[in-house]
């Protein structure tokens, strides 16, 4: 059915999106503390995405949102299957959002240092265990007929744990240059050498795990069948190649551009190997979740559809306008003026 | 403990935190951005430090009800699967246009409101916390149409093993869910009105800042005379809906144990549940209860021994959350009202044991708002979705009782740690009092700009 073909596209683009949004607030999340030597430059790093942060993290409620509304079976098995793992991410994405919003409210070192903590867990945490669960996903999960047979340990194995560092990397790198783009002076030499740093050691992991896919789960089957699917990858590879191209070069706003467009791919990769199961099984294709097996009615998919296409873009118009409200540098003279209302 | 009775209590923990947050952020949102728009309009700096004294303490409690709020979406998938995989066809729908349609305007022009003051023009500024507003309360819409779907299910056929929708539009229209959204929604502005009523009052005994929490006092007084008159006025048809679709919760609420005709109304009952009937039974007003519950005083009403046991709520959490919530309700009336007429010039800073009272009475609609879930939710027991799916069925199969345990206390844990740092900062920021400094909202050189 159409739709469900449809659903599966969205579905991927949330997540997608998710990652490229949230991705940056999440790298800058683990490195405020590292780049922010002094307190006016944790304020201005956190400054550069906490207009934003909020506004990314709903992407995350949306793909939840969009697999219970589109493939509720998928959603309740998903959830409750990777019980542990959802609640820890859950656990510090709740640190997260308090941790910016309360950090500056009182005065003191152990206040702030108390939710820099939190911030730094509810960055890092996320980002490890985002990349755990779909590296998971991607082997399929041991699922048949008597139900699940995984726990939290058993998704601790070595490709789920590189995918968890391919994720935590590519955050960082994305959340680096995000600050490099958005700050001046020497902290936004010392992001963009950041940046590089770990653009290395991610360039290294993502050939490691490219091959690492081909051997531990099923996803180059579809490009085998469908060679012009190498077009994603090959789009991604490009594209973080020139993150760290720009960033060499001191160009952190096309660096970012490239970075943003690597994360859709990269996970446009692994949707695409995934289609048409949504959560495939390790032990019998036949328990596979699949688009086909797990969706809503037509009925349903027809109004979400409809809900999508007309909001979707108004959604994404107005993200894009608030960007360029918050386009320029963060300076040091907003964070000590104390401006806004936070 | 099985993970049953485990996720049920995890579910009623999460969801009575997150309506601690939500319903404060649903009416404050509200004042504030009046505040901001008398000050775009008359360019009066009072109101600029309303909007900035009162939104620093929405900000503080906004950030709460955001973080709650994610919990319950995992939740429905985590803890209760079966009831996702069974209802999910209709449930899911609401929930991702919540998302799509609230959740994002809230939480993009929320960044916009606190940090872009020196950004966008002051219309513009202004409409963004108006844009928050009514996000905040649109997604209160499409949850709670979704609860109202639980409580009287509409629109839908059971195939393929699950129930599959066939009527959006009944989904859409239900006046459960209708009546539920407005009722909630009025619960958050008497939340709100009293919490600005109560602060304001503080700061009104100790002769601090007269004008501008004179003024505070007043906006809110007003506000939450309109809104309590409204809850009680909606809470009524909220009961019809409930006395015409949900009889087993009906009887729960009112204690009635034997089918009847003409009920009375007793101003006093003690109810033994175990022998399923009220040892007293007292003050009746003859015909009251029939009356209020279907426009007839001659009405029959279905007891609770018309149904077998296992189709029962439990009575006495039904029963007394909805008295205590009924009797606060006709309370905010009384005090809101007082509110207002005392309010009237100056005479308010005399009346002194009214402020105190208003003081002590900020947590009452707090209170009164969980009595209210716990008649909805408590009340609709055993039923996950009523006739149709037992929540004894909906709970996650393959999740131990251990994981359950672990994720409960860590909620327990963690929400209690930030409630207690909500309630701090609270308490701290609305001792101090407005900052006259607001040059931080103005543009560089505290000169204001021209309208636009």
């Amino acid at each position: 059915m159409i739709y469900q073909v449809i659903w599966f596209v969205l579905w991927g683009t949330l997540w997608a999106l998710y990652f490229m949004t949230d991705g940056f607030d999440l790298g800058a999340g683990i490195l405020h503390r590292v780049l922010g030597r002094t307190e006016e430059e944790r304020k201005i790093v956190l400054r550069t995405f906490s207009p934003l942060w909020d506004g990314n993290e709903v992407w995350l409620v949306t793909a939840g949102g969009a697999t219970f509304a589109a493939f509720p079976t998928t959603y309740a098995l998903m959830f409750s299957y990777l019980y542990t793992a959802l609640l820890l991410i859950l656990f510090s994405l709740i640190l997260r959002g308090v941790g910016i919003e309360f950090r500056n409210k009182a005065e003191g070192p152990a206040w702030r240092a108390c939710w820099d903590i939190a911030i730094f867990i509810g960055s890092f945490l996320p980002a490890l265990l985002f990349g755990i669960a779909f590296g998971n996903i991607f082997q399929g999960l041991p699922m048949d007929a008597a139900g699940y047979h995984g726990s939290f340990l058993s998704l601790l194995n070595p490709y789920g744990l590189l995918t968890g560092l391919l994720f935590v990397l590519l955050f960082m790198v994305h959340g680096a240059i995000w600050i490099s783009m958005r700050t001046e002076g020497d902290l936004k030499v010392r992001a963009s050498a950041l940046a590089l740093r770990l653009w290395y050691g991610l360039v290294l992991i993502a050939v490691i795990f490219l091959v690492a896919t081909a051997r531990a789960t099923g996803l180059y089957h579809n490009y085998l069948a469908h060679p012009v699917l190498f077009l994603l990858p090959a789009v991604a590879v490009v594209a973080l190649l020139l993150a760290g191209v720009f960033t060499i070069y001191r160009i952190p706003f096309r660096a970012f551009t490239a970075s943003s467009l690597a994360i859709l791919c990269i996970t446009f990769t692994g949707i695409a190997g995934l289609y048409p199961a949504l959560i495939p099984s390790s032990l019998d294709p036949e328990f596979s979740l699949t688009i086909f097996n797990s969706s809503s009615s037509p009925y349903t998919l027809k109004i979400m559809t409809f809900v999508a296409l007309v909001f979707v873009p108004i959604v994404i118009s107005y993200q894009i306008w608030i960007y360029r409200v918050f386009r320029g540098p963060v300076t040091g003279r907003e964070v000590t003026e104390g401006e806004g209302l936070y | 403990m099985d993970t049953l009775a485990l996720s049920r209590i995890q579910f009623g923990v999460t969801a009575a935190f997150h309506f601690i947050f939500v319903p404060l952020t649903l009416g404050l949102s509200i004042l504030v951005a009046y505040m901001e728009s008398r000050y775009v309009a008359t360019g009066n700096d009072l109101y600029l430090r309303m909007t900035k004294f009162w939104g620093k303490l929405f900000l503080i409690n906004f950030a709460l009800g955001i973080v709650t709020g994610i919990t319950m979406e995992f939740q429905f998938g985590m803890n209760w699967a079966e009831y996702s995989r069974y209802v999910g066809d209709i449930f899911g729908a609401p929930l991702a246009i919540e998302a799509t349609v609230a959740f994002f305007l809230e939480s993009t022009f929320i960044g916009l409101w606190i940090f872009g003051w020196k950004k966008v023009s002051r219309r513009t500024h202004a409409l963004s916390i108006w844009l928050v507003a009514i996000a905040t309360n649109l997604s209160a819409l499409w949850i709670l149409l979704a609860n109202g779907w639980m409580q009287k299910p509409v629109g839908y056929v059971l195939r393929n093993n699950r129930a599959e929708m066939v009527d959006f539009m009944a989904l859409l229209t239900n006046s459960y869910g209708w009546l539920k959204f407005v009722h909630t929604l009025l619960s958050g502005y008497v939340i709100a009105a009293f919490f600005v009523m109560g602060v304001s009052a503080w700061h009104l005994l100790r002769n601090n800042r007269a004008e501008f929490f004179l003024k505070s006092f007043r906006m809110a007084a007003v506000f939450g005379l309109a809104s309590s008159l409204l809850l009680a006025a909606t809470g009524t048809f909220h009961a019809e809906e409930v006395a015409a679709t949900q009889p087993t919760k009906f009887a729960a609420m009112e204690s009635l144990w034997d089918t009847q005709k003409s009920v009375p109304y007793y101003l006093l009952i003690v109810p033994d549940e175990g022998a399923e009937e009220n040892i007293i039974e007292a003050a009746g007003i003859p015909k009251l209860l029939s009356l209020l519950a279907f426009h007839d005083g001659d009405s029959e009403i279905r007891g609770l021994k018309e149904f077998p046991r296992d189709e029962r709520p439990p009575v006495l959490p039904v029963f007394l959350s909805f008295r205590f919530m009924a009797g606060l309700g006709f309370l905010f009336v009384l005090l809101s009202f007082l509110g207002v007429m005392y309010s009237r010039g100056q005479g308010l800073m005399s009346q002194r044991i009214f402020l105190k009272a208003m003081l002590f009475a900020i947590p009452l609609p707090y209170l009164a708002g969980q009595a209210g879930w716990i008649v909805a939710e408590v009340g609709r027991q055993p039923w996950l979705v009523y006739g149709l799916l037992k929540t004894s069925a909906g709970v996650s199969q393959s999740v131990s009782p251990a994981q359950v345990i672990f994720s409960l206390a860590g909620f327990t844990l963690i929400y209690g740690l930030l409630a207690a740092v909500d309630v701090y900062l609270l308490v701290k920021f609305s001792r101090k009092g407005p900052d006259d400094d607001v040059s931080s909202l103005l543009p560089a050189g505290g000169k204001q700009e021209a309208l636009s």
